[in-house]
Order: C-alpha cells, then structure tokens, then sequence
C-alpha cells in the first residue's frame, strides 16, 4: 500500500502531464505553478533533475499551459514547494521507477543492481548502454502516478539544496524579450480600455472627436455595453488615447470611495457575516488580569512595478490567451463563465510579467484582450493597462482592525486568548470569490458572488494566523466578514498574516512588559515548540540581543515571531531602528525555518523580499480616497527606496529536513510586528494604527 | 506627413520615420526599433523602467519626445552586453542573483552604469543615492547594491591590469 499521493498529483495523476524524454539527451519537465519572479520554475527543474538523477542543463521546464500542463490551481500561498515541489519529486520518482523496471528487463537484472547517472543506466556501477531515451520507446508515461517511485531521502538529494542559477535571471539581465509586455504578434492591435468605475455605472457621452485629436494617429472604438475600448495599431496613439478618453467619457452611476472610507475604522459599522473559530468564550474569571488592545491597518496595493497586459486571439471559435496571471486553469474557468464559452475552446499560456505579489490587474487585462479579441475575430489584440489604471482598479488588499483581548494568569501569561477581526474579502479571485473586471461592462454581467473568504482549510483569509502559536489553554478567533467594502479587495501576499500577527506580536510584546520580562524570555516562556523556539533564539543570538535595553532613546530594538499560517515556515525577525520624525531602519536579522530547502540563495532572496515588502508597507503604504482612489502613482503611493532600506542576515535553520515548508510569505508578519516593537522601545509609546507614518509618529508623541 | 529623426542607438545610426514628433522616446525603442529591454513602467517619469543613457547621461525615456533626441547617442541595455560579451555589472547582477522579477533590472542597470561612468569607488550610501530614481518592488535592494559594488571592483582591477 502507497502513501496517499501529493494534492496536485492526485489532481493530475497522468504522468505524461508532468514528464516527457522527447529526444536524446532532453528532458521537458511540466508544472502547473508558474515564474512570478520567485525562482519557482528553477527549483522545480533542481528537484526534477535530482529526482530523476540528470544533470539541470538537460531540463527544459514548461509551465502555466491550460494545453499540456497539469492544473495546479494558483501559484499562490507560498504553496508551490511546500505541495507543487513534493508533487513534482513523487511524479519524477514515479517516472524513475517506470524505467528502471523497464531497464531490469531489457538487461535481465534486479532492479536492486541498477543505478543512474545524468540520465545513463549503470549495472552494478558499469555502463549498461542504455540510457531515459533509449528506453523511453517502451515506457509508456501515459499512466497514472501510483506513488510506487521511491522519493530519495533528503540527505541523499544533491542538486536540491544547492544554490542553482536561476533560469529567468540572464534574459531580464540581458534585456531579452522575456516579458508578456514584450510579445508582438503579426497583424497584432494594441488596446486600452476606458474603465467603467464601478459595477453598474452606464456610459453618459463619448467626446470621440477629442478623444482622436489626442491620438494623433487612426483609432478605432470597441464598445460592448458599457465596456469600451480603443484599438489601433500604433501603440503611441492608442495610449494617447486611453489617456485622454478618461477625461473625454462621461459616467452615469458613479459611485466613489470617501476619505472616511479609506480608514480600517470605517469597517466596524458594516454589515458583517459572523464566523467564530476555536475555543467557546469563557466568561472572564474573578481575579484574572485582563489586557485588550485594538490595531487598525488600512489598504494597500500590489503597486506591480508595470501595469498589467493581457494578449488575445479569437479565431474559429477558439481563443488563445496569454497572461501573466497566478493560475491559468482558474482564469480559463472565469472566461468560459463570464464569456460565455466552453472551456475547451480556450486556451491560456501564463508569459512572464513582473512581480504580481497576489491578485493584481493580471487576470483582467487577458480578459480585456479577450473581450476585445471576441469583437474583432482574427486580430490579436494586445491590452496593457495604464499606470494610473492598475494602481485604481488593481483590487486592492482589504483594510482590517484586529482587536485582541487576553486573560493572564498570575505569572503574567495569558491563558485565554480571543482575536477579533474586522475584514473585507481577501478573495476576489475570478473563478474563486470574484468576477473579471471587463465581464461587469458587459450587457449582461455576471451577478455579484455570495459573501466568502480564503477557506481556513487553505489557510483563511482575513483569519490567516490569526490564532496565536503560544501554548495558551484557550484560543479563539471571532472574524467579522465585511460585506461592504468602498473597492473591490482581494489577495496580497499574506493576505490577513501581516496584520494579525502584527496585532498579537505587539499584545506578546506589551504582555512581556508587564510581567517585567525580556521579550524574547517571554516569547521562549510561552511555547514548548522546539522549532519556534530555535528560530528565536537565533535571531535574538544573531542579533546580539541583550535583555533589558533601556527603553526611550530614539532607537530601538523590536523582535517577533510567527510560523506562517501556523503550518508553513516558522520565522524570527530582529529590527532594528531610529526615530526622529521619520523611521530610519538599520538591520533586520531573520531566522527561518522552511524545512527542506531546495535552493538557499532563492528562499534567502525570497525573505529579503518580503522583509522590504513588509516594511514599506509598514512605514509607507496605505492607499487614499478622495473622491475615487486617490494613490494611483508612485508619487502618491510611495514605497521604500534604495536609500531606506535596511542591512539584512538571514540564517536558515533544519534545511535537510525531509518536508519543505512554504517561505515566501513568511517574513511579512514578524517583520511588520518587529518593526512595530522596535518603534515602541525607541520612542517609549506604542503606535498601533499602520503606517507608521511621520504625521502618525508625530501626533502620537504630541498626545504624550 | 511622416517625419524623420535620426540619431544613434547602442553604437549604430538609426533613422526612424514617425508621424508624430511627440512619440515617446521609449515607443520608439520598443515598437520601431524592436529594443524591447527597456521597459514600459509608469509612462510619467516616477519608476526607472525606461532608463536609457543619453549622451552618457542617465535619463528616463518614457515622456522624452523623439524630436529632443534627434542627432544625440542612446545607449540602452541591450547596448551594455551580451550573454557572450557581459558588462562586469551585468556579470555581477548574475553573481549575485541581483533580481527576483527582473522588470526594474534593465533601467537600474543603466543607472548603475552612469554611476560608475563618473565614480569608479562609489559607496553604499552613494549607490543607493544613484538608484533612488529607481523602484524595485520585490525588495532585491540589497543584492543590486552588493551587484554594483562588486561590479565597481572587477571594473578597477580590470582598469589596473
């Protein structure tokens, strides 16, 4: 009896959609997860190669295809690894066991005496001549996985493990065209849209004849309901156009968020669907200390480096896309619904965009082009979205308030813990919880989805490590499900992580203080989990930390902890920082544990990342209404510079463990919390509303 | 009438017929030209994306109208090197696997070479000074600095040899 297989391999158990010999010396490897800038498709082709003992330079790995690929949902979560790698070594342990069974035979041998080498069948250590391709005529891969293929033990795997290059780097170093951004396609159209501003508005006037002298060069209008578009073959024009026709198209039944909608605060008002997780709410007991605390976040942007960009081409009926979204299978599912096609006359290719972090404007550019593609039969369209576009109409991650309320027993440690969220949706994916925005234009929109979050099972949404790890008896999270929200919102790396664990790292942190400890001591006084425990020694180590630092000098030392969604990587973050007016980060020191590590020098990059994500979002980032979405450029949605970023080391800890555990979002919620905490020791106040901004800063020290 | 503006791209004299003189500089490039390494960020001037070398000086060349550049030197990254015949940044930007989505990496390799063009040692705060101009969303900051430097040293030892 077989181990239960790997989720996206008992979803795709066919192994010819994982693994293919198609000539000599070559190997195709398919994943379903594609390259958002993370080296995901290099480590696959590092446990590929291990897995199936080739040399890496023999690989050539496909990805996000709706034609061949096996279909892996999203690439999202920080899940790629932690269940799309595994996947992929069984599949490849599957297929290696196929063809030593085929190779005892031809060689009339035990499979016991068989070995192989850079893709060679050795006997006994000795060459066979035979070799994958030479067999692959008889091995049939047109066969369901059966979980039979031995996985090498982790101490075994040589290639994973190792600091491979990354396969995406050289093109985007040497300025190839790598990016979707960069696809021409013969006879292709480039295309804007002029966005309907929200779900129901109806199209007023259309200036066109200013709209064309802005152009300077021939345009054509698509219009579909109130979805209009601009198409020409001149990009310069069409942009020009797009440009102007925002302020050339007149709206009727505009709707528009209000500064006083921009605040987390707004939220607590709302109506709300009532979820509650864990333990029954005791009644506080006589005696018990009792401490509760509120923590506000508003909302932010992807803030994608380029907008997003869609291609598409409809002909015969079929049509072909091509995006950079985060799961090509899901995006097929949205347009064959909101389109009104069937799903096998679609077909999605992901292309390379920039770093999307989440739900960006991905999806419904391809459906833009698509919309587009189905008007104009036999022309490929090409939609890429304007700068001040991506940055109003991206969903946006929901605003939360989280409020804590903990029972501490006479030590001082608590023993009841309740987390109290306040959210929109983190799940307005197409296909998931969400429609396509282009779809809501059309003359007949899609309805409005039912109230829903992340499942819990998937690790929640707004819920997302909202229940701390700490050995504390009782523990519950009571989440408010905002049904309101003033612009669509969706996922972010992290989703609901950040400001949760930001919420209950400070409470551990004020905790701490009152029970006159360290908090490091006390964080190691509160939970009996070795692995948790080893990342914060080694960040408190890593960092020198010294106990009882005093308290109020203008620089500070905060530390936090969290193993992300409290089954993927555990993570220590030490900030530290001066304050006067603004916040000047000095060093961040980081311990992880993501368990087996397939590339250090990657899930190292991805830490970083997410470490200076974190803190711009922490020390910068909130988007503003005023009259509609007022952040729509990098000068009213700033993010942390060259010159304001931190020294950063990282120390990763239990890499030859057998499991891999997600990392790529494991940094954004003790950073956040760090950072929050080392304010708090500079300035001597606590701050809990982010960002920390200077107006914050200084309105909070006047009030001292 | 369509017009023509001529002027030098990566060492080679290049006339380009365009209807309008107000094309951006960058759409020439990427749509004319098929130079598609310098990358379409923000169109407003803000992100770096379309850092080109102008006459030797960093500019961004999203909003920069062809006529302004007629008869001057552009040199874009394609113009930096090659996968056979790398810049030593470009060599230390694989070094250092300096990038995690790579579209910011082209402009701030043009800002890093003008930065090295006028200063052969230049410091962290200097570095980071030269590329404040720049966004990178994914936070690789460290590495691109670390890249830059590195980069500075094999261009002096080279220089010194």
């Amino acid at each position: 009896m077989n181990a239960p297989l790997p989720g996206p391999l008992e979803a795709n158990p066919d192994l010819d959609r994982w693994v293919d010999f198609p000539a000599p010396g070559k190997v195709i490897v398919l994943t379903g997860r594609v390259e958002l800038g993370q080296g995901v498709l290099t480590a696959m082709a590092q446990i590929a190669a291990d897995e199936l003992d080739v040399g890496m330079e023999r690989i050539t790995i496909r990805s996000g295809d709706t034609e061949k690929a096996p279909n892996e949902g999203y690439t999202a979560g920080s899940q790629s690894i932690q269940f799309g790698g595994v996947a992929m070594r069984q599949a490849c342990a599957d297929v290696r066991a196929l063809f030593l069974e085929q190779a005892a035979k031809v060689l009339r041998c035990p499979t016991s005496e068989l070995s192989i080498a850079d893709g060679k069948f050795l006997r006994n250590g000795c060459s066979t001549g035979q070799d994958y391709w030479t067999l692959a005529g008889a091995v049939d891969l047109r066969v369901k996985a059966t979980g039979a293929g031995v996985r090498k033990r982790a101490t075994d795997l040589r290639i994973v493990g190792s600091n491979s290059a990354r396969l995406d780097l050289p093109a985007k170093i040497f300025g190839d065209a790598v990016f979707i951004h960069d696809m021409r396609i013969n006879g292709m159209m480039h295309a804007r849209v002029v966005r309907q501003p929200n779900r129901g508005a109806t199209i007023g006037s259309i200036d066109e004849k200013a709209i064309r002298r802005a152009a300077r060069g021939p345009i054509e209008f698509v219009c579909n309901g109130n979805f209009l578009a601009i198409i020409g073959s001149n990009e310069t024009s069409v942009e020009a156009a797009g440009a102007a026709a925002v302020n050339h198209v007149a709206w009727e039944n505009v709707e528009t968020p209000t500064p006083a909608q921009q605040e987390a605060s707004w939220l607590l008002q709302r109506p709300v669907v009532e979820r509650v997780f864990g333990a029954p709410e005791a009644a506080n007991p006589q005696g018990r200390q009792r401490y509760e605390a509120t923590f506000t976040r508003g909302y932010l942007a992807h803030a994608s480096i380029s907008p997003s960009c869609g291609l598409a081409l409809y002909r015969d009926g079929k049509l072909t896309v091509w995006t950079h979204c985060q799961g090509v299978y899901p995006l097929r599912a949205a347009l064959a619904k909101e389109l009104k096609l069937e799903p096998d006359s679609i077909f999605v290719h992901h292309v390379q965009g920039s770093g999307c972090y989440g739900h960006n404007g991905a999806d419904d550019a391809a459906a833009d082009a698509a919309i587009i593609a189905m008007q104009q039969p036999g022309k490929p369209i090409r939609v890429r979205w304007r700068r001040e576009e991506e940055f109003i109409y991206e969903p946006k991650t929901p605003a939360m308030v989280v409020k804590v309320r903990a029972l501490l027993d006479e030590a001082g440690k608590p023993v009841d813990w309740t987390q109290e969220i306040w959210s929109p949706t983190h799940n307005l994916r197409p296909g998931a919880g969400g429609n396509l925005l282009g779809a809501l234009a059309l003359p007949d929109p899609p309805p409005e989805p039912p109230p829903n979050d992340v499942a819990e099972s998937n690790g929640g949404g707004a819920t997302r490590n909202g229940e701390p790890l700490y050995d504390i008896p009782a523990k519950r999270i009571l989440h408010h499900l905002v049904t309101e929200a003033p612009v669509r919102t969706s996922a972010l790396r992290g989703l609901g992580a950040m400001p949760n664990i930001f919420a209950m790292e400070t409470c551990i942190d004020e905790l701490a203080a009152r029970a006159g400890q360290d908090p490091v001591r006390y964080r190691l006084s509160i939970t009996a989990d070795a692995r948790a425990r080893a990342v914060i020694e080694n960040a408190a180590a890593m960092a020198k930390w010294q106990a009882g630092a005093t308290a109020g000098t203008g620089t500070g030392r905060g530390i936090a902890f969290a193993r992300y969604k409290n089954r993927a990587a555990y993570c220590a973050v030490v900030v530290e920082l001066s304050v006067e007016e603004e916040i000047r980060l000095h060093h961040v020191w980081c311990a992880t544990d993501g368990g087996l590590i397939i590339n250090p020098d990657g899930v190292i990059n991805q830490l970083e990342g997410g470490i200076i994500q974190s803190a711009s979002w922490v020390l910068k980032e909130q988007v503003r209404f005023d009259n509609g979405v007022a952040s729509f450029d990098w000068e009213t949605y700033p993010v942390l510079k060259f010159s304001e970023v931190p020294e950063i080391d990282i120390e990763l800890l239990n890499t030859r463990d057998d499991v891999p555990l997600g990392i790529g979002e494991v940094t954004a919620g003790p950073t956040a919390a760090a950072i929050g905490n080392a304010v708090s020791h500079a300035l001597g106040v606590r701050i809990r509303d982010l960002p920390l901004t200077r107006e914050r800063i200084m309105a909070t020290l006047l009030k001292e | 009438m369509p017009k023509d503006f001529d002027f030098s791209v990566n060492g080679r004299s290049v006339s380009v017929s365009l209807d309008s003189e107000e094309t951006p500089l960058l759409d020439v490039l990427r749509n004319e030209l098929g130079l598609v390494g310098t990358r379409f960020g923000c169109g407003l001037e803000q992100c770096g994306c379309c850092m080109v070398l102008i006459d030797g000086a960093p500019e961004k060349c999203c909003t920069k109208p062809v006529w302004s550049i007629a008869g001057k030197t552009i040199t874009t990254v394609e113009g930096l090197g090659s996968a056979e015949h790398p810049h030593p940044l470009q060599t230390a930007f694989l070094d250092e696997q300096a990038g995690q989505c790579g579209y910011c990496l082209a402009g701030i390799l043009i800002s890093a070479k003008a930065l090295l063009d006028r200063n052969q040692a230049p410091t962290r705060a200097e570095i980071a000074q030269a590329l404040d101009g720049n966004i990178c969303r994914c936070g690789s900051h460290n590495r691109i600095m670390r890249a830059v430097e590195k980069a500075a040293a094999a261009m002096r030892a080279g220089a010194d040899r």
